[in-house]
């Protein structure tokens, strides 16, 4: 395509997903990572009418490169999926990798360079031991201050929820709540990595992690890849009846350390991104319909409501205990599962998500389906909160 | 006293503020303070987050402060394994500023949030190499 894009006017031009794909999240040690990216990419190209893969001009990969032995990802996914030569990147903000390149995908497209580009966030976790996860994962924190202590990121979460039942009297039963609710919609998502259901016993009866987290508070480290391809408005109605808009992408940061944020009962960049994305939207928080949120522990989830204006600050606990967060309540959260059930392969969790939501805004999401959805929200968190990416995307 | 000696598991061993291992090895738990306009910081920081001087000096503290959460660590990451399960905590320094480190000789259900506790500066006594660290102790 590469035109001469100082020509172009397309500013105006509303962005959208014409094709999605979601591979098999879980322990994927049958495929390398570039082997998990051609699953969705190919599901992705044959979702739309007729968009052939030459018409993709270019290719955003959103990954955490520790986690693999290969390096420079892109490179092998672009030649694996037979993208070359066309222009190729990785973006990378921890667990919000996948958001990331969405971000980046729309800022190339608004701005002419691009016309038609595919998304891949793509994660294999599972080169590594759990021991090597935690040591990678504690360091998301700041190493010269609090790594040296042991800190983990169960650990951070684990400190958040603490404070959180001491401010407000959130009880481990609630976040617990949490697990159930998403393993239950977890058992219909073929794609998730767990697809049974859980009691609330079992959560609470699980073995501690990090006081008060225990083991099934926790997302699972998995493998998978899922994929969007992004176009403009004058081109999205050759590839799909129904594409699905975004109409704001909020996006902020916060304090790498702990040890420098306001508070442990809110993530800051959260607050921040959804405020951006609802004026963007010109909606507000009880517009949105279908919710997918970054429930890497239930306490995170439990924040998200929160953070996001589903309910008042401190009242996340009492949200998820009313089933405000089920089909049904009023805002309906994480129904294919979360990363709870479908596992945390983290640069593919934020495609993922986005996935989800364009399946629920066509009303492909069947058993799962929230009726008449029109409105959806994404909310993907890097780390511990130093990044966060709230996209709100229209039928 | 170079800061490679700070801490159990040392991943950033320069800085410029690497005084701070030495004054820690002295029992001294020192800050910075911008030198233009008075911020003071901990942990240290060598540049000015409020007005960007990179002019700063070091201030003593105190060590005490109030407990602002904390977690018991059963699954450690790689290095820590021989110390599991231990506590975490979180304190905020009297003086501003906060940190994290192990809470020490505190039985666990006298573990209270907001509780006030003292940071101690220590030294690594059960291994040979030197290890600097402090912990959260009871005032």
């Amino acid at each position: 395509m590469a035109v001469n894009i100082f020509s172009k006017q397309v500013r105006h031009l509303k962005v959208g997903i014409v094709g999605i794909g979601h591979g098999k999240f879980g322990n994927r040690s049958d495929a390398t990572v570039q082997e998990l990216a051609f699953e969705p990419f190919k599901q992705a190209i044959e979702d739309t009418k007729n968009l052939r893969r030459e018409d993709i001009d270019a290719l955003v990969v959103g990954s955490v490169p520790e986690y693999h032995m290969q390096r420079s990802l892109p490179g092998v996914v672009a030649e694996y999926v037979g993208m070359n030569p066309q222009s190729t990147w990785l973006t990378e903000a921890a667990c919000g990798s996948g958001s990331a390149a969405i971000r980046t995908a729309y800022m190339a497209i608004k701005s002419g360079m691009h016309d038609i580009v595919a998304v891949i966030g793509v994660q294999k976790m599972r080169e590594l031991s759990t021991e090597e996860i935690l040591a990678l994962m504690g360091r998301v924190g700041d190493v010269q201050w609090e790594s040296i202590f042991g800190t983990t990121f169960p650990g951070y979460y684990a400190l958040y929820a603490n404070r959180h039942m001491h401010e407000f009297g959130t009880t481990k039963e609630q976040m617990a709540l949490v697990a159930v609710k998403n393993h239950h919609y977890g058992s219909m998502n073929p794609n998730a990595f767990f697809q049974k259901e859980v009691s609330l016993e079992r959560v609470i009866c699980s073995d501690d992690v990090a006081f008060p987290v225990n083991v099934l508070d926790c997302c699972a480290n998995a493998d998978g890849a899922a994929c969007v391809i992004m176009t403009n408005e004058t081109l999205a109605k050759k590839f799909v009846d129904t594409p699905i808009w975004f109409t704001g992408l909020g996006s902020a940061s916060a304090q790498m350390s702990v040890l420098r944020r306001p508070n442990l009962v809110e993530i800051p960049s959260a607050i921040e991104a959804a405020k951006q994305a609802y004026v963007q939207s010109g909606i507000k928080a009880s517009d949105i319909q279908v919710a997918e949120v970054h429930d890497c522990f239930t306490i995170a989830e439990i924040m998200a409501y929160e953070n996001l204006g589903f309910c008042a600050k401190g009242k996340g606990g009492k949200f998820i205990e009313e089933k405000q967060s089920y089909i049904g309540g009023s805002t309906p959260v994480n129904v294919d599962g979360g990363l709870k059930a479908k596992g945390h392969p983290v640069g593919a969790t934020g495609v993922s998500m986005t996935t989800e939501i364009v399946k629920q805004l066509r009303g492909d999401a069947g058993k799962r389906q929230v009726s008449g959805a029109e409105i959806g929200l994404t909310h993907n968190v890097g780390g511990i909160g130093q990044y966060t990416f709230v996209h709100i995307l229209r039928r | 006293m170079p800061f490679k000696y700070f801490g159990k598991i040392n991943f950033t061993p320069y800085t410029k503020v690497d005084k701070f291992a030495d004054y820690l090895h002295e029992g001294k738990l020192m800050g910075t303070q911008c030198t233009k306009c008075g911020e003071r910081y901990f942990p240290p920081r060598a540049d000015c987050l409020a007005c960007m001087s990179d002019s700063v000096e070091w201030v003593e503290y105190s060590g005490e402060g109030t407990l602002l959460s904390f977690t018991k660590i059963y699954i450690a990451p790689k290095g820590f394994e021989d110390i599991a399960p231990y506590i975490l905590g979180v304190v905020d320094l009297k003086e501003g500023g906060r940190l994290i480190s192990w809470i020490k000789d505190i039985p666990d259900e006298e573990i209270k949030m907001d509780m006030p506790v003292k940071v101690v500066p220590r030294i690594f006594e059960e291994i040979e190499e030197i290890k600097l660290y402090y912990t959260i102790e009871k005032p």
